[in-house]
């Protein structure tokens, strides 16, 4: 099936993959739960509440009182509606803002001194906390030459980051990777200055409350003319019940830098639905390159629509300068309801913006995502190529604006969405929005729904593969080109989560 | 929004007999409910209402021409209506085999019309799921309009003609086109009507029936115009719109299709040019509700000196409406740099077996293209209005009478000559 794709290059590794994902039909993999002693903040949000976590932290002041200008504003904002999502009223006051493990209490002074069952919980996730080449699990990974193969790993576990790896080697090249909460103690002077510049604090709903109740989250700062020298990722693991995750991320990206950043999150399978708030900033200045992939794979809910996490996100990248260049890349399986549209500001002359997405629901999941390419500079280019896959009785929707200002000049955008459903019960739908304000710039836009096609069908049954297997190797065709966009760790795992989030949808 | 209890315009229904009184209270009623829209409304996004839900109208001056009215060589029946009052002196008699006309005016006063049910009925059905309240004005407010029953084959088209004569008109016409089993009618529309002009033209179509509607909409540079068409399509029956819009300071055309039997065709098409002062929306509704439908939109717009054209498009396909082909197509051609594109075509799919698809591009004329031309000896100029002229082709297409379809591209090409001069 997905070993088929021609991304694995070994025979061999083929069937291992198809046994792998036999071993895991029909189940949600990360499912399970870490037992181990919490502290929690009281439930519900509240001014108290927020100096609370700024404590826990140990902020400075300014940032306290960022936190509660923030929290100030949300009060009086409105919880927004427009989306094509359908869920239960959420009751914020409902819901723990602070979890932290007991031994979490006193951080760390290295990897070592992290308690054993917070590193057995990364290392069953298959995201070992030791500073190894490889990632565990990653076949046909071997081959590439070591150097290639370093990923630094910031682990963040309900409201706290756990550790971060590779610190002193990429120390050595200048960059700076840790938690947000150790980079606003540390590096003050650039969070203060970059930090709600490109995601202003009243920008939305969910971002605001972010600004007032973020634990924890990454902050990665690549100096000028470095390039990162190895791939670094964020591990999120909501763990504790009834709890709410609020990461923030902050991205910077000096003048001729690049830096690959992956991220990948799972939550253990609960009946309850969990409230997943997350902002990332990224900032790229002249000539910088930024590439960020997320592996989206929260707790979906159940088949019948039990649970899961409502994941209500806010991404957006500013190429300030000229010829900076931002990728997104998201393949989004799970949870229950995804509000997610990860956004480019091309500003700088020359900049570039991509968006690749793959976006999967099944059973009673919900996705209304897209992008917002934002083309402010003059020769700007965007490339938008989203795919949707809804399966059972999920509803999937794109929802994008490609928005062309008059000084955008010689600007050009293609996009492409492409919807394909499985089953008769379920959604697609696709809600673009095109604004071109000068004429010499070129708005392309194409869209189309299908259904799996039956020849197609008929010729891989007709071949032996079982109907299940055959829908997951014409999804993963229909998906190639945004799996071929994704660094080479993440499009194996991007690979058999397509065919793992479908399991169920035929026959 | 805060309506007052009595009259949300202002305006008194007219006096009407039983059926038609209780279609305009209903109407009424729903225009309450839903209120005027506003510039926060997300249907009015790229559109701004103020001007066409204003106590008044602004004054439009009436353009004046010598050139021979359109569709002048075509042998129809003409209904003529002077800024929304009809004439009777310049129209022919309201009589054609095969097909009852009639004025809403003198029908409403009866008690028992065929109409009951339609009138108002179809725009009810397309207020869901999104309001349209200039429509349901419309349904309260229409002073006349017609009402045309057709049960066979017409052998030439009805043609409806819009003069405007005062400059500070404000004309509601409201008409009704019910197309019995296996009938077929073609509906010709032209001429500006009045300063600001609300229409409203239902359109019932039974199984194996055809209806080809063609219009232009008027010249005159300063008026203001917002239409709505409501279809509702039986099995396989045909519908099939055009309108060319040329000037005009504000044009909102909606037009909202239900396909309820199996193997019904709807096509809806649209060819504007805009230059200076001209917006002009066109907003699309359609709704696959039956199986093995076809749908089919191709909407063009060429710009230029600051002219603005929005598309919003929709295509929902209903559970059960397996075996569905939907198509749209937006296109516009930016002449200049200040002019402006606004596009929103969508897709809200609930059937799997269905072949769906848009596409929307925008940008200037091809430089090859031009280039071409020129290397060949055409001049610039001419060469441009060409390249307009093919641009618009895809949409002028759909006209499926070549008689009229060249009527309707002699206009555009006398339009651009008249910008060349």
């Amino acid at each position: 099936m997905a070993g088929t794709d021609d991304m694995i290059a070994k025979d061999g590794v083929e069937e291992e993959t198809v046994a792998a994902v036999k071993t895991l039909a029909g189940k949600y993999k990360y499912g399970w739960e870490t037992e181990i002693e919490m502290e929690y903040a009281p439930k519900g949000v509240n001014p108290d509440i927020v100096r609370l976590i700024s404590d826990k932290n140990e902020e400075p002041e300014w940032m306290t009182e960022w936190r509660l200008a923030a929290f100030e504003r949300w009060e009086k904002m409105v919880e927004p509606s427009w989306a094509l999502l359908n869920y239960p009223e959420i009751d914020f006051q409902d819901q723990y803002y602070y979890a932290r493990p007991k031994s979490m209490e006193k951080k760390p002074e290295s990897l070592e001194d992290v308690d054993p069952k917070l590193l057995a919980t990364y290392e069953k996730l298959g995201i070992p906390l030791k500073e190894q080449m490889i990632l565990a699990g990653v076949e046909g990974a071997e081959d590439i030459p070591a150097e290639g193969r370093k990923v630094a790993v910031d682990a963040v576990f309900d409201s706290v980051s756990v550790g971060t790896t590779f610190q002193a080697e990429l120390q050595k090249a200048g960059v700076i990777f840790c938690s947000i909460s150790e980079a606003i103690r540390e590096h003050p002077e650039l969070v203060k200055k970059y930090l709600g510049s490109v995601v202003p604090v009243s920008d939305n709903y969910y971002a605001t409350l972010n600004s007032a109740v973020f634990s924890d989250g990454s902050f990665v700062y690549i100096p000028p003319g470095v390039r990162c020298p190895m791939e670094l990722s964020t591990y999120f693991r909501i763990n504790a019940e009834n709890t709410g995750q609020f990461e923030r991320t902050l991205i910077i990206a000096d003048k001729g830098s690049y830096v690959s950043y992956l991220e990948g999150c799972t939550a253990p399978q609960r009946d309850v639905a969990q409230l997943h708030a997350a902002v990332v900033e990224i900032i790229i200045e002249e000539d910088a390159e930024v590439k960020y992939s997320t592996v989206q794979n929260w707790f979906p809910g159940d088949e019948n629509g039990k649970g899961g996490i409502y994941n209500f996100v806010t991404k957006r990248a500013d190429c300030r300068g000229d010829r900076s260049k931002v990728m997104w890349t998201q393949v989004e399986t799970g949870s229950a309801v995804t509000w997610k549209y990860p956004s480019c500001i091309l500003r700088g002359a020359e900049s570039q913006g991509e968006f690749y997405s793959i976006a999967i629901t099944n059973n009673y999941q919900q996705a209304d995502t897209g992008t917002k390419m934002v083309h402010l500079g003059r020769d700007t280019k965007s490339r938008i190529v989203s795919k949707g896959i809804s399966a059972g009785k999920a509803q999937n929707t794109y929802r994008g604006l490609v928005s062309m200002h008059p000084k955008a000049k010689n600007s050009r955008n293609y996009t492409q969405c492409d919807s394909l459903l499985i089953g008769d019960q379920c959604g697609a739908h696709t809600v673009p929005y095109i604004e071109v304000k000068n004429n010499s710039s070129r708005v392309e836009h194409e869209a189309t729904t299908s259904k799996v096609d039956d020849e197609q069908m008929f010729y891989c049954r007709q071949r032996g593969m079982d109907e299940e297997e055959a829908v997951a190797l014409i999804v993963n065709g229909f998906a190639k080109e945004v799996l071929q966009a994704l660094p080479m760790e993440f499009a194996m795992e991007a690979q058999q989560l397509v065919a793992i989030s479908l399991e169920g949808s035929v026959g | 929004m805060g309506l007052p209890d009595t009259d949300v315009t202002g305006r008194s229904l007219p006096q009407s007999g039983a059926w038609a009184k209780a279609a305009r209270e209903d109407a009424q009623a729903r225009l309450h409910a839903m209120g005027l829209p506003g510039r926060r409304d997300e249907y009015w996004k790229y559109t701004r209402p103020d001007t066409l839900i204003a106590d008044d109208p602004a004054p439009a001056a009436v353009f004046h021409t010598d050139e021979a009215p359109l569709y002048d060589g075509i042998d129809r029946v003409k209904v003529v209506f002077i800024d929304g009052v009809f004439d009777a002196a310049a129209s022919d008699p309201l009589e054609l085999a095969g097909v009852e006309i009639e004025r809403l005016e003198t029908a409403a006063q009866t008690d028992i019309h065929w109409a009951k049910g339609l009138y108002g009925t179809l725009e009810t059905n397309g207020q869901t799921p999104v309001a349209r309240p200039l429509a349901a004005l419309n349904t309260a407010y229409a002073t006349d309009g017609v009402l045309i029953r057709v049960t066979g084959k017409a052998d030439k088209p009805v043609s409806l003609i819009y003069r405007h004569e005062n400059d500070a008109s404000d004309a509601i016409l409201h008409h009704v086109v019910k197309l019995e089993a296996g009938a077929d009618l073609t509906l010709l529309e032209n001429g500006p009507a009045a300063a600001r002009f609300n229409k409203v033209l239902e359109v019932d179509v039974a199984d194996g029936a055809a209806f080809h509607h063609v219009r232009a909409q008027g010249r005159d540079h300063e008026r203001q115009a917002v239409t709505h068409i409501f279809a509702r399509l039986g099995r396989e029956s045909t519908f099939k719109s055009f309108t060319m819009t040329v000037n005009g300071r504000l044009t909102r055309n909606e037009c909202v299709i239900e396909l309820t039997g199996d193997d019904a065709v709807a096509h809806v098409a649209g060819a504007a040019m805009g230059d200076g002062e001209f917006h002009h929306d066109d907003t699309v509704f359609i709704t696959h509700d039956a199986v093995n439908c076809e749908s089919r939109q191709v909407f063009k717009k060429v710009l230029r000196n600051g002219a603005t054209g929005v598309f919003q498009g929709k295509i929902l396909v209903k559970p059960d409406a397996q075996k569905t082909d939907g198509y749209q197509k937006s296109q516009s051609l930016l002449l200049d740099d200040d002019a402006q594109f606004y596009a929103k075509p969508e897709l809200e799919i609930y059937a799997d077996d269905v072949i769906c698809s848009h596409g929307s591009t925008t940008g200037a004329i091809d430089d090859e293209a031009l280039f071409y031309l020129r290397s060949r000896g055409v001049p610039e100029v001419l060469a441009t209005d060409l390249l307009v002229l093919a641009f618009l082709a895809e949409a002028i297409d759909e006209i499926e009478d070549e008689a009229i379809a060249e009527d309707v591209v002699s206009r555009l090409d006398a339009w651009l000559q008249r910008r060349r001069d």
